[in-house]
């Protein structure tokens, strides 16, 4: 099946997403080096941690760039908590820090009304479908571990950019997932979210560049 | 609102998972990565997996247990006991867990907190309190499995622990631990004003009663153990009933 190269930073636990993909019959690789990236069929960014260390390190490493253009040109990319931070324009998490620019948004620190940092299963919703004609879906739930997130007033604006997205609450309305053509932003970790999360891996794995987003399929 | 999650807890030595009371007359209950794995099919939200006498053992037995907990599981994990430094908590993480707990340790050294949460993120460090009732209306820390008595106060420990680092407190009741009688409510009350992270409540939870209780004390998530090794409630089957009773819980 597919060859999945993650990308070790040192600084992300890769363990969990790499025993996820490899359950579902996916063989995973680590890697370090923009060459690496350049040959890569799919490849995950994943993170945890702080905005500024995480994108100082794909500085130090030469990874920016490489995982900036691909992510542009569409190519199959899973980006992971973290991951879908740093893929956005900036974080208020680190003042000044820029990210890879890919998602137009700015990541915001989770409303106080909340417990955080979230640390738990919250019902995400398509509001793509929920905007058309088809009825809403049975709830699903993901699960979450962040403190930062992209706020609901910037879900227009990726809208409008070609990105489709699924959102959830918790002490207001943030950005769940992006998704376009093979890129797949999750602030969630599928890796973690059941049996829901290891079918909206498979559906990355198997057609990353599809016309539906994964949770569609 | 992030629903309220149900989760199981596996004390394990020697690679098995045990279970005592008040942390005493431990007795075999079963394989860790098989009981995570039948507890996440049920619906467990996540689950905590406690070396309770990691402090006696050796630490590649532990990662070798994590790792095959790990493999088989879809949820996430944490793992406390016996954790002294970053290189340990490094250690568990890169073997699968998602967040490490830590107590004795962070009690000795406070700045351990910080150099967690700096390293691997606040999300990823938990700050476990064993709590014991002082006989006046408060409640001091125990450490090393409940045989050391501390005079911090639990409440005002759990606050100086969220300022140093920690991202969740997994509060136990010492006093209730094993007993079936219910969480110390008014202990997770006094916590729960005194931090604004997550609160796992844990210690004597044995009937959805308790844990709706639990839940309008303040805590966000509720751990068991005796309920689900002796399959007096199955996760799913408590979770039905959770639901009927107005808490949010993941179906």
């Amino acid at each position: 099946m597919s060859d999945v190269m993650i990308i070790d930073t040192g600084l992300a636990n890769v363990r969990s997403v790499e025993v996820a993909l490899q359950r579902l019959g996916a063989t995973t690789r680590r890697v370090t080096d923009p060459s690496d990236l350049a040959r890569a069929d799919r490849v995950v960014l994943p993170g945890v941690g702080a905005f500024g260390p995480g994108m100082a390190n794909l500085h130090a490493r030469d990874l920016a760039s490489s995982v900036r253009q691909r992510a542009l040109a569409g190519l199959p990319t899973l980006a992971v908590c973290l991951g879908l931070q740093l893929l956005c324009e900036g974080s208020d998490e680190a003042v000044g820090g820029r990210g890879l620019g890919v998602i137009p948004a700015r990541v915001r620190r989770l409303s106080a009304a909340a417990r955080v940092p979230n640390l738990g299963w919250c019902a995400v919703a398509d509001m793509d479908a929920a905007s058309g004609a088809e009825a809403p879906r049975a709830p699903v739930h993901a699960y979450f571990a962040h403190s930062y997130a992209v706020p609901g007033a910037d879900l227009e604006r990726l809208r409008a950019s070609g990105w489709q997205t699924l959102t959830a609450d918790h002490g207001g309305l943030f950005l769940a997932a992006a998704r376009r053509r093979g890129v797949l932003a999750c602030q969630f970790h599928p890796e973690l979210s059941g049996a829901w999360g290891a079918r909206l891996l498979r559906s990355w794995l198997e057609n990353a560049e599809q016309e539906m987003a994964p949770w569609q399929r | 609102m992030a629903t309220v999650r149900v989760v199981p807890c596996l004390d394990v030595r020697d690679g098995r998972v045990v279970k005592g009371v008040r942390f005493q007359g431990l007795r075999d209950v079963g394989d860790p990565a098989q009981q995570a794995a039948a507890y996440a099919a049920q619906g467990a939200d996540e689950v905590v997996l406690l070396d309770v006498t990691a402090t006696l053992e050796d630490r590649g037995a532990r990662e070798r247990t994590v790792d095959a907990v790990r493999r088989g599981l879809d949820v996430p994990l944490t793992v406390g006991g016996g954790i002294t430094n970053s290189d340990q908590a490094r250690a568990l993480l890169g073997a699968g867990a998602d967040k490490v707990a830590v107590n004795s340790a962070a009690v000795r050294r406070p700045a351990l907190l910080g150099e967690l949460a700096r390293e691997f993120g606040r999300q990823c460090v938990v700050l476990a309190v064993d709590a014991q009732a002082d006989g006046s209306g408060g409640w001091t820390v125990a450490t090393r499995s409940g045989r050391q008595r501390e005079t911090l106060q639990a409440a005002a420990w759990a606050r100086e622990g969220e300022r140093l680092g920690a991202g969740e407190i997994l509060l136990t009741s010492w006093d209730r631990d094993g007993t079936g009688d219910g969480y110390d409510l008014e202990l997770i009350a006094a916590v729960r004003a005194a931090v604004g992270v997550p609160i796992v409540a844990s210690g004597g939870g044995a009937t959805p009663a308790h844990m709706v209780a639990a839940v309008a004390a303040g805590a966000d998530a509720v751990l068991a153990a005796s309920i689900f090794h002796d399959g007096v409630w199955s996760v799913g089957n408590l979770k039905l009933v959770l639901a009927a009773r107005g808490v949010e819980v993941r179906p």
